[in-house]
């Protein structure tokens, strides 16, 4: 398992209830249900990777998102989960939103904009970055919406999410981030972990 | 309409009091089994047929000679793998194959019921078939599944009977049945009952039956199970058999043919009685009305793991009202998952060769057990 997932899980704890946004081929869910003894359930838009959760036993439903993160009654989950998805959304606040009130805490990771190769590529290269988070040409990613670790950390001061824990990930190393180390891990880090929660 | 031969029957002395308010007991139900129940009777399967299927799912049906409605799915080294899960599935009652059914003769008069059968519902399906868990010693199923009339009884079922199986699978199927489906099923009504031989129901003394009407209500609902471009691809303009157009009212094109064929090879396995009562029961079918308006709590008590699969081609039980279900379960807690399977063969997809289908039931039915 990846060492992102390996984070999300230590943020969250045993026995609790939690909705995988993206979950993807299911491996965070089962890792989640097999060794945390946590109920999960996982929404996904590939159908490809539905077949391989519903394969896995995992309670995976197909959809998107932004459509139907709605069907969720409030506070239904304990925990939410969004890797490195927020910035392919159409409206990446209402999904904070949503994820916010279908579960107390929200745990969201970005791939980080600001991070200094990315920076250097568009810098010295002129066009758009690729790197090892960010794979795909200006014409074919499904990414609209880019953040940094910074834009996120603003995001939620701005509008009154509580920042839990902030956690920077580069080359399978961890920091925390905080208001004085900010440009910093923003400078230096590849992934940005955001264990969030509403302030009211 | 069938050799009583092959027909395996259980006949329910438990009286049965129907939604109508009727209450049966000493009634006839029929069934058939695939693969054999294991010592811990934790691998058996119900099977829930829809509008014109049978207790015949898999191998050949001895009645019809032909393929069992779900071949394609059930059988050993299937999907559902009747070398490892013992598989029952029994006529619904309304029906033509053995269960009680508007052909029945009712003791006290020594006449056919034709019309006099009461009109029955989903539920009443449901609780009949709950008998064969006593009949067969089981005490909670593996599974219960089945597609389109047969995935709401499955739903009917889990919201009966919250923890007597562990999984359930409705497939292409409503918790509420739509405007445009009543309508659909009225048309094959009418075309029964505008033949003048269906005699109000009292065909079988008359000696003939409402062949016409029952063929032409199978030919529309036919369409109904196709999509637009399934029937683009497979037929498209193509003549029957000739090279130009006839100018007259034949059967000048394939599809034509092919619902003439579908129509006239209904009647001879098929009961119009029973397409009444048992499209009326579909009709009927309200689990979200049952529920008081909040189908959520129609699974409320339950503890059973739900897979919900619709078809992208499907207009007659679309991906959206199988999501309602979906939702209700959601926001009942439940454990769901769901998939909308790419086909173009329309509502039948369930019922054919459709890979990614046959792959998503293994998948999920090996999983969980």
């Amino acid at each position: 398992m990846k060492k992102e997932f390996k984070i999300i899980a230590q943020l969250i704890e045993n026995n609790t209830r939690v909705l995988d946004v993206g979950c993807g081929d299911g491996i965070l869910m089962k890792y989640l249900k097999d060794n945390k003894n946590i109920d999960t359930r996982g929404l996904e838009i590939s159908k490809n990777n539905v077949q391989i959760c519903i394969g896995k036993g995992l309670a995976v439903i197909e959809g998107n998102a932004e459509k139907d993160l709605q069907q969720f009654p409030n506070s239904s989950f304990d925990y939410v989960i969004l890797s490195q998805t927020l910035q392919a959304f159409y409206k990446p606040e209402k999904v904070i939103n949503d994820l916010l009130r279908v579960a107390n805490k929200a745990i969201v990771t970005i791939p980080n904009f600001g991070y200094w190769k990315v920076r250097s590529h568009l810098l010295f290269k002129g066009t758009m970055p690729i790197t090892k988070n960010l794979p795909d040409e200006w014409y074919n990613t499904p990414n609209l919406h880019m953040c940094s670790i910074k834009d996120f950390f603003n995001f939620c001061s701005k509008k009154g999410i509580k920042l839990y824990k902030s956690i920077a990930l580069h080359e399978q190393k961890t920091s925390n981030i905080n208001k004085m180390n900010l440009n910093l891990k923003n400078l230096s880090s590849e992934l940005g972990i955001f264990l969030i929660e509403n302030e009211n | 309409m069938n050799t009583e031969k092959n027909i395996k029957k259980i006949i329910i002395k438990k009286p049965l009091t129907l939604d109508c308010g009727k209450t049966i007991n000493n009634y006839p139900l029929a069934y058939e089994t695939y693969g054999k129940l294991n010592e811990k009777k934790d691998n058996a399967i119900l099977a829930f047929h829809a509008l014109s299927g049978d207790q015949f799912v898999s191998g050949i049906n001895p009645i019809t000679n032909k393929n069992g409605w779900w071949s394609y799915l059930v059988g050993p080294n299937k999907s559902i793998d009747t070398n490892k899960f013992f598989v029952i599935c029994a006529n619904v009652i309304g029906g033509c194959m053995g269960s009680y059914g508007p052909s029945d003769v009712d003791p006290t008069t020594g006449k056919r019921l034709d019309t006099n059968f009461p009109v029955i519902t989903i539920n009443d399906m449901v609780n009949a078939q709950y008998n064969l868990l006593e009949f067969f010693k089981i005490d909670k199923l593996y599974c219960v599944t089945g597609g389109s009339m047969g995935g709401m009884q499955a739903l009917q079922f889990v919201a009966n009977y919250p923890n007597k199986s562990k999984t359930a699978i409705p497939i292409a199927c409503s918790a509420s049945h739509s405007a445009q489906n009543i309508a659909l099923n009225e048309l094959g009504r009418q075309a029964i009952m505008a033949d003048q031989n269906w005699n109000k129901g009292n065909y079988f003394n008359a000696n003939s039956s409402p062949a016409k009407g029952l063929a032409v209500a199978r030919m529309a609902a036919h369409i109904t199970y196709l999509s637009k471009k399934g029937l683009e691809e497979k037929f498209g303009r193509k003549l029957q058999e000739r090279d130009n157009l006839k100018f007259s009212f034949d059967a000048d094109f394939q599809i034509e043919s092919y619902l003439r064929h579908q129509g006239s090879a209904f009647v001879d396995r098929f009961d119009a009685n029973s397409y009444l009562y048992i499209t009326r029961a579909m009709d009927y079918f309200d689990l979200i009305k049952q529920y008081n308006g909040n189908l959520s709590n129609a699974f409320k008590e339950s503890k059973t793991k739900f897979f919900i699969i619709s078809f992208t081609s499907d207009w007659l039980y679309p991906t959206s009202e199988n999501k309602e279900i979906v939702i209700a379960l959601n926001a009942s807690g439940a454990d769901v998952g769901f998939i909308e399977i790419n086909s173009d063969k329309g509502h039948d997809s369930f019922l054919l060769d459709v890979p990614d289908f046959l792959k998503s039931i293994k998948n999920f039915i090996e999983a969980n057990y």
